[in-house]
């Protein structure tokens, strides 16, 4: 008997709760955007947080409210990203992985000014009449960029040049604010073509020191169709926006400044 | 009922029984959600309401459904469901009447539901309230009293330990403390402190 008066009280005191909070939520029912609901649809639910946000609502409605975009989700799919863009009426930009690229391939085979004895790091020798180099644009080879990467995606050659690891890159922009010459800048993966050097010197006075350097020869721009390659104060430069990595400037180059990324 | 009772439960709950260094009950959020006070002050806010509410309703239960039916023994049972309930309401409420508190009390309210500290008041009230199956004189304003300073005093915790780890951000301490083993050993201290407190125990 005392069993059952349990059963009946806990029972009822359960139905009860269950049909009140049934209707309070019918009655209480705040109008969300009916847009949410469509986005949290499409996003992929594991509530992973990879995008920065505690879950997929949350980042569901920060997609909402502009603060970012589809790209941030890295489990979505392309194609439920392109619809998510189509509910929130933007245009959808496929993901674009950007890798850190060394602007100079001169290395060990540009000549040395004076003999560096001092600490080895480039920011120390940049200081002593901007290093070692003949080149005052070029790398200096003591892996400054190396010990700032967090990723480990910088390693230094035997030509003693930094090579970036396209894996491992997570286009940080450490390495770009650490280098004294200012030879990093972010690249598109996509766009494989680049000019290895930054120096804007006359093309006699590079050749004397380099024999990689850009000597402002101006065959690339000939040779580009898309219009995509100019030489601007004695420094061939790739529009990135018309270049389509066809190639034909690396052909072209007689010092094999322009390169393609392996 | 007098006011000497009311002190009395005033400085038990807020400093000698204090609910999260003393009792050690809704110890989760005092050591994840005390990096700031702005949050951690938002947290406390929302524990004290839903402990005052939660110790009205489950004093009524108790009184008019558990005792007259004998059933003292499912208190933890009711009480839980009575919580979860409550929360779950109080959330619609507030989404719906206020969405500016909704939005300060963020996810935090949610999280209440299964914060020990609001059970945990809910049984002490019936435990120090009740004698022999009756309700004492002034036993449903004690209750709601002892659950506002319960909250009070989890506030005062909460403060503690948000402005030391805000602190701490500052300091320059050693790799292998930083963070959650450091806001252990500061809750330790913390509570020894609070321990001295008993010395004033009726």
């Amino acid at each position: 008997m005392e069993i059952l008066i349990a059963i009946l009280v806990l029972g009822i005191l359960g139905a009860l709760f269950g049909i009140g909070l049934a209707i309070a939520s019918k009655q209480l029912a705040v109008e969300v955007n009916p847009k949410l609901e469509k986005v949290q649809h499409l996003l992929p639910g594991s509530n992973c947080g990879s995008c920065g946000n505690p879950g997929c609502f949350s980042f569901a409605e920060s997609l909402l409210s502009g603060k970012s975009t589809a790209e941030g989700c890295r489990v979505c799919s392309d194609e439920s990203k392109e619809k998510i863009a189509k509910v929130l009426g933007i245009v959808f930009e496929k993901s674009n992985k950007k890798v850190a690229t060394l602007f100079c391939h001169g290395g060990s085979k540009v000549k040395d000014k004076y003999l560096y004895d001092g600490i080895q790091d480039c920011i120390a020798a940049n200081l002593v009449l901007g290093g070692q180099k003949s080149c005052v644009f070029a790398c200096l080879g003591f892996g400054t960029c190396m010990k700032a990467c967090p990723f480990g995606a910088i390693s230094m050659s035997g030509e003693s040049l930094p090579v970036v690891d396209k894996i491992k890159c997570r286009s940080c922009n450490k390495c770009v604010l650490a280098c004294p010459k200012k030879l990093f800048s972010l690249v598109s993966v996509t766009s494989s073509v680049y000019v290895a050097c930054s120096s804007h010197d006359l093309g006699r006075d590079v050749k004397s020191v380099c024999p990689v350097g850009c000597i402002a020869c101006k065959l690339c721009e000939k040779a580009c169709k898309f219009d995509a390659i100019h030489v601007i104060d004695n420094l061939a430069v790739i529009d990135y926006h018309k270049c389509t990595s066809c190639g034909e400037c690396v052909k072209v180059c007689p010092a094999k400044t322009i390169r393609i990324k392996e | 009922m007098s006011i000497q009772e009311f002190l009395s439960i005033f400085i038990s709950s807020v400093f000698i029984y204090n609910v999260i260094l003393s009792r050690f009950l809704g110890l989760c959020p005092f050591v994840a959600i005390s990096k700031n006070t702005k949050q951690a002050l938002a947290m406390s806010g929302a524990v004290t309401f839903v402990i005052i509410a939660s110790s009205i309703v489950t004093w009524l239960i108790y009184q008019f459904l558990l005792l007259p039916f004998n059933l003292a023994y499912l208190r933890t049972l009711s009480f839980v469901l009575v919580i979860a309930t409550l929360v779950q309401l109080i959330e619609m409420v507030i989404r719906k009447t206020s969405p500016a508190l909704y939005r300060a009390f963020g996810i935090y309210l949610t999280l209440i539901t299964t914060n020990c500290a609001v059970l945990g008041a809910a049984v002490l009230n019936v435990d120090m309230f009740f004698s022999n199956g009756k309700a004492v004189a002034g036993s449903f304003y004690y209750s709601v009293f002892q659950g506002a300073c319960m909250g009070l005093g989890y506030t005062l915790a909460m403060l503690l330990m948000s402005g030391i780890r805000e602190r701490l951000e500052l300091c320059n301490v050693s790799k292998a403390v930083k963070d959650f083993p450091l806001a252990f050993i500061i809750a330790s201290v913390l509570s020894l402190s609070f321990m001295g407190f008993s010395g004033f125990s009726r």
